[in-house]
């Protein structure tokens, strides 16, 4: 449909579809090497709050757990970055990824823990059971915080750099998987 | 011993379709007969290994064999017998053999009606369709062999889903497939005529009933699928802009430019270059899907369970097929020349208008399929592209669509007027108007329902106003029925196609005035929706099968008279754990009543009650589209050997 144009610029155009498809399928390979590093995950949900700083928020220390409770303020200015984690005793996938909380914590790194519409009695229940990663116990009984953190359900884990900025978050329980693939690198690049 | 057979007949198969390749391409280069009539024969053989492997595959489905890991995860012996063939095609590895398998089909069809063909072009079609072949059965079986065992075997398999035992589910990826791989067909001729250097009325002749059956194939699918989720989904909806629905609509749409354009190359030889590039793009966007399905770049609810390294392949194989037809295409497009000469206003006009449309269109949903996928790569942003965009993105296309829709086929070849025309469809455009203001005065102010109608209108009557030309219905009314049993089946084919857009927009228009509400009823109490009343009579426990289920029970009544009584159902399928809504759906051709039983509380139950218009006739308007495709191939200029003869004078001259 080019009988117009130029030899030259015909032949541009005969390869235009070569080229489009070249770039495309460049970014397939991207997304399919990002797919198997954990860069790219369609299946992540998506946060407003990556890159923002940790919302407003203030909670009571769980009783009898002999931890401080949590407040943004705690977050502000850190030596190394932390991890918020909310927890509920309720919650299946919680027990499971309990295991990995407990080596990062016993490895050095300061986990948050929010625990989120629960009982303070089962909430403290839980961690006298399967042990205490956190160094701080929010307790969120009506899920307040919950909303302004944006919180897609428990068990739900938060990066925060040194700034008190939010790096990362990950929706549902984290395996060994995650930790080697995402959470070590995140946890290096804002040391 | 029977899946050890099928994994050794999709070897034969790949060793096979390597020499089919071979073969055929160095034969039509040394125009070596010998080489050339190995073809025919080693296409029946890829064939008949491939469907010796789709029955081993078929068989272990039946027998229930246990000790076969595909089995395991996708069947039961609980399962129904036509639930345990179609689970064979269920899975991915599955659906591959039977993508191989209708490839394999399509071959032996070429070998065995493509008798006119000149014997270079027919070799040169049946090894790009081979090396097709040896592309996915080398994945099949690097990656996805169907034929794993698993030992010690399961006590039984684990595959009950519920929601895909459904008859509408078991023929969707059939036809969907037969659509997509028929489209590999037109590739491999495209590709053939970029090896020789040569388009000509012959090829768009040879071309065309292969894009006719695999685009009316791809429509029957794609409505099956559709027709599937609004009823058993329970949403009442029928198309929800799913990246896997729109990578299905993608080939569906280029398709539907493909067969129009080599109407052009066939009769006036022109749009060479453009046909040849509509051929390459429609099964390169059938690949794309492919990927997009079962790489996991992707989410969705049609997702099949993948890994990236099945992606990578895919994605070589794709860089092979589309990056080499491509290169191709760039390196000897060039020298097709056309030698029909037009003016813009004329049938060739406004068949490249509809191209330009058709493609506009595919370039807006590609678009909004892949832009969220870019961007997280890209940008970094999680975004989604719904509904809104697609709607608002295609209307400003498809409605100079429908409208030049009407006015082509009515237009004279070469070089037309627009006054005659128009003058032959001043009464569609008087009954689209009429549509469009008799909507707006029953329904108020509702501009999108309303121009829908208006297009459905204009399009059938136009349809219609085709037809009556062609057989001088008004003019000579008395010699109309010889003339109409005269009328070549393409022209009957082509305006019962137009005609099934036009209903199946009447089903779009309708169903852009559908309501629903959701009300909490105790037995004895009703709702009301669309003029008619809904009355609670009863919630009850029934069995089926395999399926315990609440059942409520629903009179419906108008004006006091009874109309049907509904049965929606929650079904709970103890073995697979899972608990589905049946929708009970009563239709009358106007609307349909569609009625979901939700929750039950306080002695009542929530009932959401769909109040649809006109659903029905978007698939029936889908299923004359297929139907018009069906005529037009079976017109007997597709049959008969008259090009052959002409090719021959063409292969002389030059």
């Amino acid at each position: 449909m080019s009988e117009a144009a130029t030899p030259s610029r015909r032949r541009l155009l005969l390869l235009a579809p070569l080229g489009i498809a070249a770039a495309a399928g460049a970014g397939f390979y991207a997304m399919l090497r990002g797919l198997s590093t954990g860069e790219y995950n369609p299946k992540g949900v998506p946060s407003a709050l990556i890159g923002k700083p940790v919302p407003e928020f203030d909670l009571p220390p769980l009783e009898g757990a002999d931890r401080p409770g949590l407040a943004s303020t705690d977050l502000r200015s850190l030596p190394r970055p932390v991890l918020v984690n909310f927890y509920a005793s309720w919650c299946v996938p919680c027990l499971i990824e309990h295991p990995q909380l407990m080596k990062l914590a016993r490895e050095g790194v300061p986990v948050m823990g929010v625990a989120y519409k629960d009982k303070p009695a089962d909430a403290l229940g839980f961690i006298r059971k399967h042990g205490n990663p956190y160094q701080r116990i929010g307790v969120d009984a009506p899920g307040r915080a919950a909303i302004d953190w944006g919180l897609y359900g428990v068990p739900e884990t938060y990066l925060i750099d040194k700034q008190g900025i939010i790096r990362w978050r990950y929706a549902g329980p984290i395996t060994e998987d995650t930790v080697v693939a995402e959470l070590r690198p995140l946890l290096q690049r804002f040391a | 011993m029977i899946p050890e057979l099928g994994h050794f007949a999709l070897a034969l198969a790949l060793a096979l379709s390597l020499a089919q390749s071979i073969l055929g391409l160095v034969g039509a280069q040394r125009r070596d007969a010998r080489l050339m009539a190995a073809t025919g024969p080693l296409a029946t053989g890829i064939l008949i290994a491939t469907a010796g492997a789709f029955a081993a595959l078929v068989w272990c489905f039946v027998v229930n064999d246990t000790t076969v890991s595909n089995v395991v995860q996708n069947s039961h012996s609980a399962k129904p017998l036509l639930y345990k063939i179609s689970g064979s095609w269920g899975s991915h590895e599955g659906s591959m053999i039977l993508w191989v398998l209708i490839l394999a089909l399509c071959g032996g069809a070429v070998a065995g009606f493509g008798g006119n063909l000149p014997s270079t072009l027919q070799a040169r079609v049946q090894a790009v369709l081979a090396l097709i072949g040896v592309g996915f059965l080398a994945f099949i079986l690097a990656t996805s062999n169907p034929f794993d065992r698993v030992w010690p075997p399961k006590p039984d398999g684990e595959g009950l889903n519920p929601i895909l035992q459904d008859p509408g589910l078991a023929f969707h990826p059939p036809l969907l497939y037969l659509g997509y791989v028929g489209f590999a067909v037109t590739f491999a001729f495209a590709v053939a005529a970029l090896i020789e250097g040569r388009v000509d009325a012959a090829w768009g002749r040879w071309v065309r009933p292969w894009a006719l059956a695999a685009w009316s194939f791809l429509t029957l699918g794609i409505a099956l699928g559709s027709w599937w989720a609004y009823y058993e989904l329970g949403w009442g909806g029928y198309w929800f802009w799913d990246p896997v629905e729109n990578a299905s609509l993608l080939p569906w749409l280029a398709g539907c430019a493909l067969l129009h354009s080599a109407v052009v190359v066939e009769k006036r030889e022109a749009l060479k270059t453009w046909t040849v590039f509509l051929a390459l793009l429609a099964f390169g966007l059938s690949l794309l899907g492919t990927f997009l399905v079962r790489s996991g770049v992707l989410t969705s609810v049609h997702a099949f369970a993948n890994d990236p390294e099945r992606g990578v392949f895919i994605l070589i194989l794709l860089g092979i097929y589309i990056g080499g037809a491509f290169l191709l295409f760039a390196w000897r497009a060039a020298a097709m020349t056309p030698t029909g000469v037009f003016a813009p206003l004329s049938r060739e006009g406004a068949l490249v208008l509809n191209n330009l449309l058709l493609c506009s269109l595919a370039a807006v949903v590609l678009i909004g399929t892949l832009y969220p996928m870019f961007a997280d790569l890209l940008l970094k942003e999680k975004i989604s592209v719904g509904p809104p965009f697609f709607n608002t993105a295609t209307l400003p296309l498809a409605v100079p669509l429908v409208l030049a829709m009407a006015a082509g086929p009515l237009m004279p070849w070469k070089r037309a007027r627009l006054w005659p025309v128009l003058q032959r469809l001043w009464w569609a455009a008087l009954l689209g108007l009429g549509a469009f203001l008799l909507c707006l005065a029953i329904e108020g102010i509702r501009i999108g329902p309303a121009l829908g109608f208006a297009a459905a209108a204009w399009a059938i009557a136009a349809a219609f106003a085709d037809v009556a030309d062609r057989i001088a219905l008004f003019s000579r009314p008395q010699a109309a029925w010889a003339r109409a049993r005269g009328l070549p089946r393409a022209a009957w084919g082509g305006a019962l196609g137009h005609a099934g857009l036009g209903v199946m927009i009447l089903g779009l228009a309708g169903m852009g005035l559908a309501t629903d509400k959701l009300a909490l009823l105790k037995p004895g109490e009703h709702a009301e929706i669309g003029g008619y009343t809904y009355t609670l009579r009863g919630i009850e426990d029934v069995r089926g099968a395999n399926f315990t289920a609440r059942q409520a029970i629903v009179e419906v009544t108008r004006d006091g008279a009874p109309v049907v009584t509904m049965t929606p159902q929650k079904r709970n399928f103890p073995v697979a754990r899972m608990t589905t809504s049946e929708a009970a759906i009563h239709t009358n051709w106007l609307a349909d009543l569609y009625v979901v039983l939700g929750e039950e509380r306080d002695g009542g139950a929530v009932l959401r009650i769909h109040h649809n218009p006109l659903a029905p006739w978007i698939w029936l308007g889908a299923a004359i589209m297929a139907l018009g495709g069906g005529i037009s191939l079976s017109d007997r200029r597709v049959r008969i050997s008259a090009p052959a003869a002409k090719a021959a004078k063409a292969a002389a001259r030059a």
